[in-house]
């Protein structure tokens, strides 16, 4: 086997993308100018609520779309001219898109089939890949007697089984409840790990694409609003969009920039702070104190309790300082309290405060 | 009242009409119909005892005046010009109902109108139009003659050319219409995991879009064949005696010729056809949409 199928084989490879556009009818900008990197053997993810661009920029790659400007390489190889079915990438699609008229093992086979595998080798690779994702007993059934959960295995199956230099998800988990999607995203991390295979997985769920992935995009109207490790992008966002997209409720209007700090509603943060419209205060990076505490640097603020959230291992509390509304999340180790009602003084470290801008990328 | 018997009469009350109008409309007349065909003939061609195989073999052609393969010809005949107006009326539909689904969602009923109203007149008056079209000394015969095709003066009309048309122009709509709905709920999706998994464009069109659009496309050619199989106006019409099928050889024992148990043999003989070619559809269904049962 072998000597037919492209480019293919367990060589992961990285992916370039550089300034792609794609425009829709309806002068709909799907895809304005994204430039990327995708390093080889990465679990990279493209992150951005619905209309952003991500889907457009995974069928960019598959080959399913055409980019109306901008280049793409995998594997070092430029991609131009070169259609979906001579790409050693493989899809997993939102809705499995399985074949009804085969069964599981017809349809995992399907890969290799078309790139005519001689039927000895399809079966036994069929049969190591459903090994692999633990669908071993469902080989002969028809997908549509398979359960979300396991149409979702056998679509990944079919993908993995051509051992593609890269594989695509788009957004694979978005249809499961979210027992069984916590579940498969440790499973797809897992695998991803042991393959060494490049993955790009497109969600709009930012928890997911914290958990997952080495490295993220995140995507704004068509744009790529920053790229980083899952760690950067929740605790160093760079602008507005993607500082609420992670999840951040802190987001304080910068009323004066000077060396020494900044002025919000919430009063002056001292320290160092670089230029921007904005100051995000991290809600597990403020500490919550019943008096202002002797000496303190004024990085605080008196606030009112108003919800308390307690989830096991952290309170969540909402809190109110004038008209600002606060959000902080405090580890729960044993010690007391504050409750609802109660007017406390938020401390803010120096290093869990950061400026950021309302849009980087604008123009 | 017992369950049981409150269910059986519910069954019926529910069950009855229907039972009894297939009994009245179809069972009856087909057994009256098998039965005429062993029949013999009387003095006026009408049926008559005592039973006999006469009308099949006068059918399998043997007559007073020996053996004649006419009226062999004329059910191959049927067969193969039913084959080649299926063929043709997929091979125009299929694009036309693809083309339809693809244009915006406004155009569409327009387009499906555009199809459908030419089979609100009657067929008599379309076949008309055909004869004026393909007669002598029309631009259309005149092209033909040009191109070497017919005879000078001859026209294209009545020939078998005239009558295929006439059948591919007549059942276009019944295809048109059940390619349509299948093209309509079409799963892109699928299309494209083919050609993500490197289905070449044929293998595409083989493994991901005629599975889809089989359904349909069995119901059209049942919806064209059967009909075609069994028509005898656009033959009489368009063929001039040319191209007779075995609808015609019906028509005429039960009118002009009236031989009434040679008709009923006739018409027997098409409904084992059509049983036959529903069975050869089926098993090719089967085939072609990977064992899963294709309803036709």
């Amino acid at each position: 086997m072998g000597a037919q199928r492209p480019d293919r084989g367990r060589d992961k490879a990285s992916v370039v993308v550089r300034g792609v556009s794609r425009v829709f009818p309806g002068d709909l900008r799907a895809l304005d100018r994204i430039s990327l990197e995708i390093h080889a053997g990465e679990f990279f993810t493209l992150l951005g609520p619905s209309g952003c661009g991500k889907t457009t920029l995974l069928r960019l790659l598959a080959g399913l779309e055409v980019p109306d400007a901008g280049e793409v390489e995998i594997g070092g190889r430029a991609m131009a001219g070169v259609p979906a079915h001579r790409r050693s990438v493989n899809t997993v699609f939102q809705s499995y898109a399985l074949f009804p008229h085969r069964n599981v093992r017809q349809n995992i086979a399907f890969g290799l089939e078309m790139q005519r595998v001689s039927p000895a080798a399809i079966a036994r690779q069929v049969d190591e890949i459903a090994e692999l994702i633990d669908i071993g007993a469902l080989l002969e059934r028809p997908v549509d007697a398979l359960s979300g959960g396991q149409r979702q295995r056998v679509a990944l199956a079919r993908a993995l089984v051509n051992e593609p230099a890269v594989l695509l998800l788009d957004e694979p988990l978005s249809a499961l409840d979210a027992g069984l999607r916590s579940r498969l995203q440790v499973d797809l991390k897992r695998l991803q790990q042991r393959l060494g295979m490049t993955f790009v997985f497109v969600t709009h769920d930012q928890e997911e694409a914290m958990v997952m992935s080495d490295r993220i995009a995140v995507l704004d109207e068509g744009r790529i609003a920053q790229v980083g490790s899952p760690q950067a992008i929740y605790e160093r966002p760079e602008d507005v969009f993607v500082a609420r997209f992670m999840g951040h409720e802190n987001l304080l209007a910068v009323t004066r920039h000077d060396a020494g700090g900044v002025e919000t509603a919430l009063g002056r943060f001292e320290g160092g702070f670089a230029a921007g419209t904005h100051l995000l205060l991290r809600p597990e990076a403020l500490t919550l104190h019943a008096d202002a505490p002797p000496g303190s640097s004024g990085n605080g603020f008196l606030a009112r309790v108003e919800e308390c959230l307690y989830r096991g291992a952290a309170t969540d509390y909402r809190l109110r300082c004038g008209e600002v509304p606060i959000a902080a999340r405090v580890t729960n180790a044993g010690r007391s309290q504050p409750g609802v009602g109660d007017t406390i003084w938020v401390e803010v470290a120096p290093d869990s405060a950061a400026t950021l801008n309302a849009r980087r990328h604008t123009g | 009242m017992t369950r049981l018997r409150r269910d059986s009469l519910h069954l019926l009350g529910t069950v009855a009409p229907g039972a009894l109008c297939i009994l009245v409309f179809l069972v009856a007349p087909s057994i009256y119909l098998m039965g005429m065909a062993f029949l013999s003939t009387d003095a006026t061609g009408l049926p008559a005892l005592p039973l006999s195989v006469q009308a099949f073999r006068e059918l399998a052609g043997f007559g007073f005046l020996g053996w004649s393969p006419g009226n062999l010809y004329t059910l191959l005949r049927s067969l193969w010009q039913t084959l080649l107006a299926t063929v043709l009326v997929i091979l125009i539909a299929y694009p036309a109902a693809y083309y339809i689904s693809i244009r915006p969602a406004r155009w569409r009923p327009v387009l499906l109108l555009a199809v459908v109203v030419p089979s609100w007149t009657n067929q008599v008056i379309r076949s008309v139009g055909w004869m004026n079209l393909f007669a002598p000394g029309t631009p259309i015969s005149d092209l033909a003659v040009l191109l070497g095709i017919t005879e000078p003066r001859m026209g294209l009309f009545p020939s078998q050319f005239a009558v295929i048309v006439g059948l591919v122009y007549n059942f276009l709509p019944f295809m048109v219409l059940p390619l349509y709905a299948a093209f309509e709920r079409l799963d892109h999706a699928q299309v494209e995991a083919a050609r993500d998994l490197f289905a070449s464009p044929l293998a595409v069109f083989r493994h991901a879009v005629l599975p889809q659009t089989l359904p349909g496309l069995m119901a059209g050619t049942v919806l064209v064949a059967i009909p075609a199989f069994g028509m005898y106006v656009v033959t009489e019409l368009l063929g001039g005696g040319k191209a007779t099928m075995i609808g015609n050889l019906v028509a005429q024992q039960f009118a002009a010729a009236s031989n009434w148990p040679l008709g009923a043999a006739g018409a027997l003989i098409m409904i084992l056809a059509t049983l036959l070619g529903l069975w050869v559809l089926r098993r090719l269904g089967r085939r072609l949409g990977g064992d899963r049962e294709v309803v036709i």
